[in-house]
Parts: C-alpha cells; sequence; structure tokens
C-alpha cells in the first residue's frame, strides 16, 4: 500500500512540471508585462527593472534558472508587486489560511452532507426523503457568493452574532466555512443517498437483518462502509472544488488566503507569484487526491492497487 | 435526435431471411409498437416524475422569457439614468433599477440570454469533444484507446479552475491572436471590427470556449464506456458487414444507441457551466458590463445587498431557480433512460 502512494506521489512531479511549463509559457507570451502601468515609465527604468528580476534574458534561460532555483533551494523567486517579500513568505503565510478554510470546510461538508443523505436513503420516499433532497438539490443550486451575502445579512447585519469579514477567531471561521461547505455538502447528500440505497440492498445487509440486528445497527454497522464509497471517491475533486471556489469566499469575507493572491498576480502580470501560487494550489490538489484514493482502497477490498 | 436512434435499435432486432421457425406475429404495426421502443418507455417515466415536467415547463417559460422580454421592454439593459439610480421595486420598474438607474428586469432578462447561452453553447463544445473523443478511443481500443484515456486522466488532476482563471485573465483582452482572429471574421459582418461594442462579445466567446474545453473529461469516458459495451452487439456487426466504415459505425450507429446517458450527462453539464460562468463573473473574469448575465447581476448585488437588496435578490432567484430546474431535469431524465440506475 505504501508502494501505491509512493507512486502516486511521484507522479504528481511529472504533471506539475508540465504545469510549470505551461504556465510559464503562457504568462510570458501574453501582452502585457509586470511593469507596465498608466504612468509613463522611462525606458531605462523599465529596462533597469527588467534586468533585476532577469526578464531580459531569452525565455528558455529564464525558465531553466527558475526550474534549477525552485529544485536546489526552494525558492520560488521575488515577487514584482510586493518588493519587499519573496513569492515563498506570501505563501508560507497565506496558505495555511486557504488551507483551515478548505479542510474545515469538507469536515463541515462531510458532516452535513452523509446524515442527510443517510436519512434520505433509509426513509426513502418519506417526506424526509423528499426535505433532505429538496435541500441538497438548493444546494447544488445556489452559489457561494450569493448564500455568502444571505449569511452576513442575516447573522452579521441584523442578528449581530458574527463579524462580516476577516479571518481572526473561531468567530471569524464560522460563516465563511458555512458558505464554503454547504454546496459540497449537497453533493456529498445526493451521492451518500445513492450509495446506500445501492448496498441497503444487497444480500450482506439482507443478511445482517436476518441475523436479527437492530436496523440502527445493521445501517451503521455493516451498510455505512460500503455505502460512503461514492462519497470518499468525491471527497479528491470535493476538495479541490471547495479550495478553488473558496477564491469568491476568501475575497467576499476579505480573507488573507491564497486565492486573493492569485486572482491579482494574474491580473498584475506578476509572473513569479502566479507560478508559485499555481504550483501550490496544484500539489495541493494532487497530493489530496492521492491520498483519497489510497484511502478508497482500504474502504473498498474489492479495488486491487496497482 | 430520438427519432435518428429509433430506426437503427428497431432495424437490427428482425431479420427479415430467417426461416420462418419462430413465428413473428403479423399483428398490425402502429399498436405492437406501442410501448416497446427505449424512448417511448422513457418518455412514460419522465411523464411520470412530476418534479422534472414540472422543471421542463419552468425551463421552457423561462427561456421564452429571456428570449421576448427585452425585444417587449420599452426599457434597455445598457440605459442607464443616474438621476433616478437605484430605486426598489415600482410600478414602472417591476424589478426596481440598480445603482446607475437601469432597469433590473430588463437587465436580468438580457443576462438571462447569456447564461443560457454560455450554458448551452460551452455545453456543446464539450458535447462534441468528449463524443468525438470517447467514441474514437472506446471504438479503436488497444494502444490508442490506452493512450487517449491517459491523457484524459492526467488531463483530470489538473487543477482546471485555475487554469481557466488563468487564461481568461491571459485571453480575454485585446491585444491577443485571438483578438485578431475575431476581429478578422468579424469585418466579414460589421463595418468597424474593432469597434469597442464588440469587445465584450469577444469576452463571452472567450468564456464559451475556456468552459467546454474543461468539461468534456467525464462526458469522454461516459461515452468510451457505452462504446465499448456496444461494439461488438449484433447490430454493429450487421451494419459492418455491410460496409459502413469506422466513422459511420460509432457515429451513426454506436453513438445513437448511447444517447440516454449522454443526454443525462449533457443536461446536467449546463447548470455546472453556468455556475461556473457566475464564479468568474464574481471574481471580474466572466461577462463584463455594460453587458450582464445572471453571474455579473448577482455578484454586484452582492456589494450593495444591504441597501439595494432586490439587486441581488431577483438575478440571484433566476440563476438558483434555472440551475434547480435543469438538476432536476437533469436527475429525472436520469431515472426514465436508464433503468438499472433508477430508484425504483
Amino acid at each position: 500500500m505504501f508502494a501505491f502512494l509512493l507512486k502516486r506521489l511521484l507522479a504528481i512531479i511529472p504533471t506539475l512540471l508540465v504545469v510549470a511549463t505551461l504556465v510559464f509559457v503562457l504568462v510570458r507570451v501574453v501582452p502585457g508585462g509586470p511593469f507596465d502601468s498608466e504612468r509613463a515609465v522611462p525606458a531605462e527604468v523599465v529596462a533597469q527593472l527588467n534586468a533585476k528580476y532577469d526578464l531580459d534574458a531569452p525565455v528558455h534561460r529564464q525558465y531553466f534558472r527558475w526550474l534549477g532555483e525552485l529544485v536546489t533551494t526552494g525558492d520560488l523567486g521575488p515577487t514584482f508587486k510586493y518588493p519587499n517579500r519573496t513569492v515563498n513568505e506570501i505563501i508560507a503565510v497565506s496558505l495555511p489560511v486557504s488551507m483551515q478554510l478548505g479542510v474545515l470546510a469538507t469536515i463541515l461538508a462531510v458532516l452535513i452532507g452523509v446524515p442527510l443523505g443517510v436519512i434520505g436513503a433509509v426513509k426513502q420516499n418519506t417526506w424526509a426523503d423528499t426535505l433532505a433532497m429538496a435541500t441538497a438539490m438548493l444546494g447544488v443550486s445556489v452559489p457561494r457568493f450569493v448564500l455568502a451575502p444571505i449569511f452576513v445579512l442575516i447573522f452579521s447585519l441584523n442578528l449581530y452574532w458574527l463579524p462580516v469579514a476577516r479571518w481572526d477567531s473561531w468567530r471569524h471561521m464560522v460563516l465563511p466555512v458555512l458558505c464554503s461547505a454547504l454546496p459540497m455538502a449537497a453533493y456529498i447528500a445526493r451521492l451518500a443517498r445513492g450509495g446506500m440505497l445501492e448496498v441497503i440492498r444487497s444480500d450482506f445487509v439482507r443478511m445482517a437483518r436476518a441475523k436479527g440486528l437492530s436496523e440502527r445497527r445493521v445501517i451503521i454497522k455493516h451498510a455505512l462502509k460500503g455505502g460512503m464509497l461514492p462519497v470518499v471517491s468525491y471527497l479528491g475533486p470535493g476538495f479541490s472544488s471547495t479550495l478553488v471556489g473558496s477564491i469568491v469566499i476568501e475575497k467576499y469575507f476579505n480573507i488573507p488566503g491564497m486565492g486573493r493572491y492569485f486572482v491579482e498576480a494574474a491580473l498584475n502580470r506578476d509572473y513569479n507569484l502566479v507560478m508559485g501560487v499555481t504550483l501550490v494550489y496544484g500539489f495541493v490538489l494532487m497530493f489530496f487526491n492521492a491520498i483519497v484514493d489510497v484511502a478508497y482502497s482500504l474502504l473498498d477490498p474489492r479495488v486491487e492497487l496497482r | 435526435m430520438s427519432a435518428s436512434s429509433v430506426p437503427s435499435a428497431a432495424a437490427s432486432v428482425p431479420r427479415a431471411p430467417l426461416p420462418p421457425t419462430v413465428p413473428v406475429p403479423a399483428a398490425p404495426a402502429s399498436p405492437a409498437e406501442e410501448g416497446s421502443s427505449l424512448w417511448r418507455d422513457a418518455w412514460r417515466r419522465l411523464k411520470k416524475n412530476r418534479a422534472a415536467v414540472v422543471s421542463g415547463f419552468i425551463l421552457i417559460a423561462l427561456v421564452l422569457a429571456c428570449i421576448l422580454q427585452p425585444e417587449l421592454s420599452h426599457w434597455r439593459y445598457d440605459q442607464a439614468e443616474l438621476q433616478v439610480g437605484a430605486t426598489p421595486p415600482s410600478a414602472d420598474h417591476w424589478m426596481g433599477t440598480d445603482y446607475f438607474g437601469r432597469d433590473l428586469m430588463a437587465r436580468t432578462f438580457f443576462g438571462g440570454r447569456i447564461s443560457f447561452a454560455v450554458g448551452i453553447i460551452a455545453t456543446f463544445v464539450s458535447f462534441v469533444i468528449g463524443v468525438s473523443w470517447g467514441g474514437i478511443a472506446g471504438y479503436a481500443g488497444g494502444r490508442l484507446d490506452a493512450l487517449m484515456m491517459r491523457f484524459v486522466d492526467v488531463l483530470f488532476t489538473f487543477p482546471f479552475l485555475i487554469f481557466v482563471i488563468l487564461l481568461m485573465v491571459f485571453f480575454a483582452n485585446d491585444q491577443t491572436f485571438l483578438y485578431r482572429a475575431y476581429t478578422s471574421v468579424l469585418s466579414v459582418f460589421v463595418a468597424h471590427p474593432k469597434d469597442p461594442r464588440y469587445f465584450p462579445v469577444f469576452q463571452i466567446i472567450v468564456v464559451f470556449a475556456a468552459l467546454g474545453s474543461i468539461s468534456w473529461l467525464t462526458m469522454a469516458r461516459i461515452v468510451r464506456g457505452q462504446v465499448i459495451a456496444l461494439r461488438s452487439q449484433p447490430f454493429v456487426e450487421a451494419a459492418r458487414s455491410i460496409g459502413v466504415g469506422p466513422a459511420g459505425l460509432v457515429f451513426r450507429h454506436i453513438v445513437p444507441n448511447a444517447l440516454g446517458p449522454i443526454i443525462v450527462y449533457t443536461t446536467l453539464t449546463v447548470p455546472s457551466v453556468m455556475l461556473t460562468e457566475a464564479f468568474l463573473s464574481f471574481l471580474g473574469l466572466g461577462t463584463q458590463e455594460p453587458l450582464s448575465s445572471w453571474g455579473l447581476l448577482a455578484a454586484s448585488g452582492a456589494e450593495s445587498m444591504d441597501l439595494y437588496p432586490w439587486t441581488l435578490v431577483f438575478p440571484a432567484v433566476f440563476l438558483a431557480l434555472t440551475l434547480f430546474c435543469f438538476n432536476f431535469l437533469g436527475d429525472g431524465l436520469r431515472d426514465a433512460l436508464d433503468p438499472k440506475a433508477r430508484k425504483d
């Protein structure tokens, strides 16, 4: 199993290299440079800035120098718009915030989605099922940036329970995590219901019932493990979409996470920062996918690791 | 769609030259066909699903409203009256006006056109790429199949939305070769293709292409699975024996018989694409002012929601209602077309 995990993790490296190369070429091919501005900057100044940041060299030489730095020292280079900070420093500060938001939202989504889905399946075709699934459908259909202002309006501006922005204490985290989690929770509820429905009719569950186990025990001890397989396989892509979707949440709640830098850096043509953030996002997403695949195989004895 | 596939499915069943050991009842054709085809069955099941039927009607009504309302209303979506400013719903402006005094109803229904167009065109792009890719991989099999699907696997691990954001930032401006291509096509139709009025349309076309080009992966997997399941069926053998080429086999005979799952997935792609367009618009990378889309309207409404709640409520409700209906319709179609995945 560890060999499989190792293999999956090693497979990330070539993909990341492709991502890095693509983005490196992409940011340099498109028009506009990091030192364009509304004010007319003297040509000598721009030339000096380009020389300082090594942007006057041929692209392939820039690429290999950048890659060499990254591989040997882990250095992603200086940023162009925040002259006193390196890309590494910015990521070191903002990545933990984004990860907190993403992981907390994923956990909350599982905690909300799985019970909803199980209730829907166990009470199939009753009002509880209809209600749970209608809620889930609503959750899939309302974008995060619509949820956020509605929650802020209710819980912050009318009830004064929670702050409207920033990321300082748990009170600041409640609304952003909830808004990030709900769409994913809704999706999980639908998957959990489908998975449970399939398992509930299978022979081993009928067997467990025939032994005289209580319905509760049948569901929790026997059916749940198999019924959760679709949910587990969705956790990887779900975490990705929550993390990326949280760019909107970070923007709305003014959270100092990585997503904010990402769009801003792309608009500013801050080459190194775009590269750094893209690579970190890519790595986190692929790493999580690999872990989820291994977890899946542990849960489902029918899957063989190759 | 259904009409083209029914004959090929039916043609595979009766073999005329068989000796009459199994007497086929020579009943009149029409009652025998009643309820016999997959499509008729599916249609009957779909009609029983009340949520799906209602969703379908709501969607039709919404599309009609988006087509007609901007033509009938005497307010235009970009007609600003700054001295009016934001006003709540009234007899004059049924949905109120926005910060610039523009009629929100006109903007909402005009935005609906763009939202629907993005959803449908981007889905069509993903449909074309996905069906061709999956169809070719599934039919070819062997090394080509392995290569093509490995490519899909690798793309699946890409952080795609990240790429779309980069593409939108980098390509949706007026200095790229894409824009030059666009203006040269445009010059066929209009006198001044570089007129800034045509620029927002260019950006929307980039949105179509970007969203379409990332949504085809799952479609390719679904189609490949279907093609592999169908390619050695007798009716395909029959078509091959009368000299139909590989392209004809895949796209004329196999794909039409795999339409069920394809239609279901297509229906579910539309809302997800519309949602992604809204996401991009919220970040300022999708549809641009003075045009409107539900995502863009909801995003700007979200900013001033504490002062002018109606600017968020109307576009958000239309967006959510549309996504809701597409999802219900997709679920209903899956239940109707895919008896194995059916609830009961």
